[in-house]
């Protein structure tokens, strides 16, 4: 606790104009464990959800439900206005110029990737194309790129990283030479590290490559401009940032999605079929086939207003103030029978630590974690790659959100102790 | 603490710290399989020599929690000595512990701990169906060796 200051310490317990304890109140999961401990560090993998995503789609589903783009009774049209209303509130929310037409409804960041890749591979990628990608991806910005590689034979390049998690930039241009498209992480799911976008998606323009930019591991917590960031397309998923599963996002520059040719066929995605074709629909909605998951994204656009209502600066200031005390608790109590990969410096990194201990592998740390009602996930966090550099199978990851606080990197540390003790 | 002690059991904890039967063996004469489990990362490499239709030696390598390394760690001293068929029957028997193969028709009682020797300290994995996966993960590997030895025999 030495040589941590008063405010740091009030971050810890505060989001901005409120109290941890006071948002902990708006999350029911909170509400059913209060007579067991419940730490819950795995929002990384999925978030918990504040009641009123819960209420806004149990209101639509009680009140208003009925299908959208489609009938012309009145709940279909409030449930088509809700809709496209949560297209335009997700659409700020990530500086979107045009967010009624950029904002494609998907069912995760996962298949947002698959959209864009095999969307743009349709125009973009032949047997001589280049396709760069980075060494720490997550599964999802990996897979689908060799799947399409087997099936049309370009070349993928990835860019490496360092020993702390960073990307290693120095052969950036040559890597880049002659690509078409170049798709990196925001941030890495395992050590939490930054990748330079702006300066990625500017490399990538030079090339006369599109840029795509993996956000489930960043949207959640840091305030997003895509127009600042200069990239093509951005994938986003709302169950990460307290909105329900089911409910995804790509981003797209509207130019660039026009000519873009769908992905899925279906209802809703055709202005007219006729038995020798199709003509697509209009911007978004061309690559959103079939009913789309409505309660889902009228969940999402609540969770982007309880986000926004306590503001994406005070978050990402909150959870540095709890990695920060973390990193050095972690630091001062295990010293070197624990080992944390990616830097040591807070403001360096988003709100998760993958550690291993000396001694207990991640999945019996994990175990005895969970005794204390200390919720981390151990495995290969879908990036089995980095795993390999690492020279590890697997780690244990704890990620922090607005409901963590001080009490709760105290209850890991004392849990790592047990671990550490029970494995001896 | 409830159900910890069920899954750590003392001679798992042995096994996990002080592993039999392991390293490498050269392939050929021997035989080596490897697993994985995807859930986790962990892998498993089974190399086996056979005397004919006997097993005569074995050895574990490859990285894991303590229940795979400890469910290797038994079964490597469980098998060896044993002919295919015994083998067979053991691994299909542990599977049925684990909850994740039916008791054969007339042989009910055949997943009784009584039979296992240390291998019933396992028992208590069924309890975490995730980390059934762990404790199996060598038995399948081992399967698969046993089996690609009877092809090339």
């Amino acid at each position: 606790m030495d040589g941590l200051s008063t405010t740091e310490l009030g971050q810890m317990d505060r989001v901005g104009d409120r109290t941890v304890a006071e948002i902990r109140k708006d999350f029911p999961i909170y509400r059913r464990a209060e007579d067991s401990p419940f730490v819950f560090l795995d929002s990384g993998a999925s978030s918990q959800k504040p009641s009123a995503v819960l209420d806004a789609m149990d209101a639509y589903y009680s009140t208003t439900h009925a299908n959208v783009h489609r009938g012309v009774y009145a709940i279909a049209e409030r449930a088509t206005e809700l809709y496209e209303n949560a297209r335009v509130t997700l659409g700020r929310f990530i500086g979107a110029p045009k967010p009624s037409r950029e904002i494609v409804f998907t069912k995760n960041a996962t298949e947002a990737i698959n959209l864009a890749a095999y969307s743009l591979a349709r125009n973009r990628l032949t047997s001589k194309s280049v396709v760069v990608l980075t060494e720490m991806e997550h599964h999802a910005n990996l897979v689908p790129w060799m799947i399409l590689k087997e099936q049309i034979g370009f070349e993928i390049r990835y860019i490496p990283f360092d020993q702390d998690g960073f990307l290693e930039l120095s052969q950036l241009d040559r890597l880049l030479e002659g690509s078409s498209i170049v798709a990196a992480t925001m941030a890495s799911n395992v050590f939490g590290t930054l990748t330079p976008i702006k300066e990625l998606a500017k490399a990538a323009h030079a090339n006369g490559a599109i840029f795509l930019a993996d956000g489930a591991q960043y949207v959640p917590h840091y305030k997003v401009d895509v127009k600042e960031l200069g990239i093509d397309l951005l994938a986003m998923t709302g169950h990460k940032m307290l909105g329900p599963t089911g409910i995804g996002a790509l981003w797209g520059r509207e130019e660039l999605l026009k000519e873009m040719p769908p992905f899925m066929g279906g209802g809703d995605m055709i202005e007219d079929v006729r038995l020798d074709g199709f003509t697509p629909n209009e911007v978004p909605y061309k690559f959103e086939a079939g009913t789309p998951p409505i309660a889902e994204a009228i969940g999402l656009a609540e969770a982007v207003r309880y986000l926004e209502a306590i503001g994406m600066d005070q978050i990402r200031l909150h959870e540095e103030s709890l990695l920060d005390y973390a990193l050095k608790s972690i630091d001062e109590n295990f010293g070197g029978s624990v080992t944390v990969y990616g830097p040591t410096d807070a403001t360096k990194k988003g709100g998760v630590i993958s550690l291993t201990m000396q001694g207990v592998h991640p999945h019996d740390l994990s175990q005895i974690l969970d005794q204390s009602g200390v919720c981390v996930r151990a495995g290969h966090h879908c990036a089995k790659p980095v795993m390999k550099r690492l020279g590890v199978g697997a780690t244990a990851r704890a990620s922090f959100y607005i409901y963590n606080d001080k009490s709760d990197v105290d209850a890991l540390v004392e849990a790592l102790a047990k671990a550490q003790a029970f494995f001896a | 603490m409830s159900g910890l002690e069920d899954l750590y059991r003392e001679i798992i904890l042995d096994h996990y710290k002080n592993p039999r039967n392991q390293g490498e063996l050269p392939t050929p004469p021997a035989i080596v399989e490897q697993g994985h489990n995807p859930l986790c990362g962990d892998e498993v490499f089974v190399y086996i020599e056979m005397d004919g239709d006997t097993l005569v030696d074995i050895k574990i390598g490859g990285q894991g929690c303590s229940i795979s390394r400890s469910s290797a760690s038994m079964m490597s001293t469980a098998v060896k000595g044993k002919n295919s068929e015994e083998i067979h029957d053991l691994i299909h028997r542990f599977k049925a512990m684990m909850s994740v193969e039916e008791e054969r028709p007339g042989h009910e009682g055949e997943a009784d701990l009584k039979e296992f020797g240390e291998l019933a300290a396992l028992q208590g994995v069924v309890k975490f169906p995730v980390r059934i996966k762990c404790a199996t993960l060598a038995w399948n590997t081992l399967n698969q060796a046993i089996d690609k030895a009877s092809q090339q025999g």
